[in-house]
């Protein structure tokens, strides 16, 4: 018998029974909930009938409707406070812990998770939310799921579900100052599409992700699912029992040894067999931007916007004309010419405290441009918040003219009052450049907290290598 | 859930690929706490010329006559013709029930991204998956004539058209069993509470650090 991956291995432990057909009841050990998925779950519970299989399995925050303005007291939007009052209320009712808005423990839910030590390796860990794959990061096999599903697992603990095909994603070598774990995600979904993992669960693996830090394959397994792979996952290592150890829901003493010896077994046999395999070389890339409305219209940014004339096909010409349109553009613009409105550096994908030292390392010394209407910074949770004002952090931002924010999900999909007006053109740390994703009309163009920095700076897109160099 | 058996309808073509749920449900829409109530607010951004929000008399804005759901030759339409990798994005399932909010049954697509596509089946939306160039062609033939409609027919796992062309396709047995059914797959698994509670006893005596972990006293 040939070797199992580490998602093999992270499946079988929790495979309560697999039927005939193939489909398993795997058993959830973690179920995190956030206010924006979850309403209608709890009202199909109760008019089932039924109530929380294991309260102590759940953690609560309310991340995307919070406003992020300083020292409010409640959400001004009425529909937005119903949303996060249903959620604590519904908290309340079954005593589920919750991260409430105000709370120093409070941010997106995928931030807080590994965080908190929340998300261990080995668990399994299901979000009403797509970028549950974050948590991957720690060899969790972690996943999003849809209402339904958030329901199914709150009633049972468990999900039956068929299991993906393994991916790997060799990333070797290793990224040039200036480029990181974002532009490798994203020349990723460059190289395979947007449904490139469709199907799939990625381990990320390769000498660029050993040599990355956890904040770092956070980001990476973040974007997993922009290329349509569910889960995203990285082997544990010394890096990942480090960033584990003394995290406040983490074990502690002999259970952590115990615990310790287990997750070391956490990675993939030599022989085991991958159903697909990519190698991405990590030197050759240069910082990534994208230009359209799909994670996957991405060009590095020493080189122009595609033109549609370029496209293989009719069908994707298509597409492509739909998205320049969206966009502003024609193809063929150089990208270090396009002028900014806004810029956005926050999100789960890049709101990390190593995102805001990598942002603020270019900022240092530099001011925004006069052509930027408003440049947000927004940790992803209090605790990065408070981290990044013991290093003066915020005062760099605030100093070269961002505005420093509370912690939400904000302006990566502006459910709250942060948003792009209509035409208005952003840099965004972001992982979703979808029309309409960061308000109605505006234009997004995806890139890493360095980039998004020094387009602040600049007021276009600039090589941010050569602002470091 | 709403069975899924038989179903006729008339057929309205979306010729893009990567079609995401932000697309097909704007974010401003998922304040809302009920499951229902999304129908006018599918493709909202593409549908109507000024934004709305949950608050809107969507009967009273302005419609983008050049969108096909606000075609007349659609109007009743049931199904979706699309392209590939349909539903990429989000987990929101407001995207599913806003389609069966707005009377649709079926998605044919290419391919559909994951987590739509399990929303789908959970709350008996049929996603349908046909290769790129009857996809192709269906299209054509839907642009060619008003009224087009297409018969889906779950058990046989055809699609068949008034021409007499008819595709095939392939769908998990479980699902097609589910969906035909109209199952609530929840009891479904609760009928092995007792395996549940066992493997929880031996995965307790396994990890201990994952348990007896959150929630308030
Ligand atoms: S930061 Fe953006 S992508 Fe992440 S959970 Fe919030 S809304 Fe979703």
């Amino acid at each position: 018998m040939s070797g199992r991956t580490l998602y093999d291995k992270l499946w079988d432990e929790h495979a309560v029974q697999t039927a005939e057909d193939g489909t398993t009841l795997l058993y959830i050990d973690c179920q995190l909930v956030h206010e924006v998925t979850s309403p209608q779950a709890f009202e199909g519970l109760r008019l089932a009938g039924r109530s929380p299989w294991r309260p102590d399995s759940i953690v609560a925050v309310a991340d995307h409707n919070v406003p992020t303005e300083p020292d409010l007291e409640e959400i001004p939007d009425a529909v937005s406070r119903h949303q996060v009052e249903v959620l604590d209320a519904n908290c309340a009712e079954y005593g589920l812990l919750e991260f409430p808005m105000g709370d120093p423990r409070q941010g997106i839910v995928h931030v807080i998770g590994p965080e908190q030590g929340i998300t261990l390796p080995g668990m399994t860990v299901v979000c009403g939310d797509s970028h549950t794959s974050t948590h991957g990061a720690l060899a969790t096999l972690a996943f999003g799921i849809g209402t339904s599903q958030v329901e199914h697992v709150l009633a049972t603990q468990c999900l039956p579900v068929r299991k993906p095909a393994n991916m790997l994603v060799r990333l070797e070598g290793h990224t040039a100052p200036g480029v990181g774990a974002k532009d490798l995600a994203l020349a990723l979904i460059g190289s395979i599409g947007a449904a490139g993992g469709t199907g799939c669960a990625i381990e990320f693996a390769g000498q660029a992700v050993e040599g990355m830090s956890m904040e770092a394959r956070m980001t990476l397994c973040n974007m997993a699912i922009e290329a349509g792979a569910r889960s995203g996952l990285v082997a544990v290592d010394d890096v990942t029992l480090e960033y584990v150890r003394g995290r406040t829901y983490a074990p502690e003493g002999a259970v952590w040894e115990e615990a310790e010896r287990r997750w070391r077994e956490l990675r993939s046999d030599d022989d085991a067999v991958f159903e697909h395999a990519v190698v991405l070389q990590a030197g050759e890339l240069a910082p990534q931007v994208t230009w359209g409305t799909s994670p996957e219209m991405v060009v590095p940014v020493d080189t122009a916007v595609p033109r549609p004339d370029e496209a293989e096909d009719s069908v994707r010409a298509d597409d492509m004309k739909a998205a320049l349109n969206y966009m502003g553009l024609e193809g063929g613009e150089t990208v270090t010419d396009l002028e900014l409105d806004r810029i956005f550096i926050g999100s789960c994908t890049n709101a990390r405290i190593e995102d805001l030292r990598e942002a603020a390392a270019v900022v240092r010394g530099r001011h925004c441009a006069d052509n930027i209407r408003q440049a947000l910074v927004v940790p992803g949770s209090g605790r990065v918040k408070a981290q990044a004002e013991s290093e003066g952090l915020d005062r760099i931002f605030t100093e070269a003219g961002f505005e420093w924010r509370e912690p939400g999900c904000s302006m990566c999909l502006a459910m709250n009052a942060d948003r792009l007006e209509p035409g208005e053109r952003c840099a965004a740390t972001s992982n979703r450049n979808f029309e309409g994703r960061q308000g109605e009309g505006g234009r997004t163009h995806l890139v890493s907290p360095a980039m998004a920095a020094a387009a602040a700076c600049a007021g276009h897109f600039v090589d941010v290598r050569k602002y470091l160099a | 859930m709403i069975p899924f058996v038989r179903h006729r309808g008339i057929v309205v073509p979306l010729d893009r690929s990567n079609i995401d749920t932000d697309v097909i449900i704007p974010k401003q829409y998922l304040k809302s706490v009920k499951r229902t109530g999304f129908g006018p607010n599918l493709f909202d951004s593409w549908r109507y010329l000024a934004p709305g929000d949950l608050e809107s008399d969507h009967s009273r804005r302005p419609r983008n006559p050049d969108f096909v759901l606000n075609q007349s030759r659609y109007q009743g339409a049931s199904v979706l013709v699309t392209g590939a990798n349909f539903g990429c994005g989000s987990s929101r399932e407001h995207a599913v029930w806003a389609f069966l909010d707005a009377g649709f049954r079926a998605v044919i697509a290419p391919s559909f991204a994951d987590i739509f596509d399990t929303n789908s089946a959970k709350n008996g939306l049929l996603t349908v998956r046909l290769p790129e160039d009857a996809v192709r062609t269906l299209v054509e033939e839907i642009e060619q004539t008003e009224g087009y409609r297409l018969d889906i027919d779950l058990p046989e796992q055809t699609v068949a058209a008034d021409s007499g062309a008819t595709w095939s396709f392939d769908i998990d047995p479980q699902r097609k069993h589910c969906l035909v059914e109209g199952l609530d797959d929840i009891a479904l698994t609760l009928h092995h509470s007792d395996r549940i509670r066992e493997f929880e006893a031996a995965r307790r005596a396994h990890a201990p650090w994952l348990f007896d972990r959150f929630g308030s006293p």
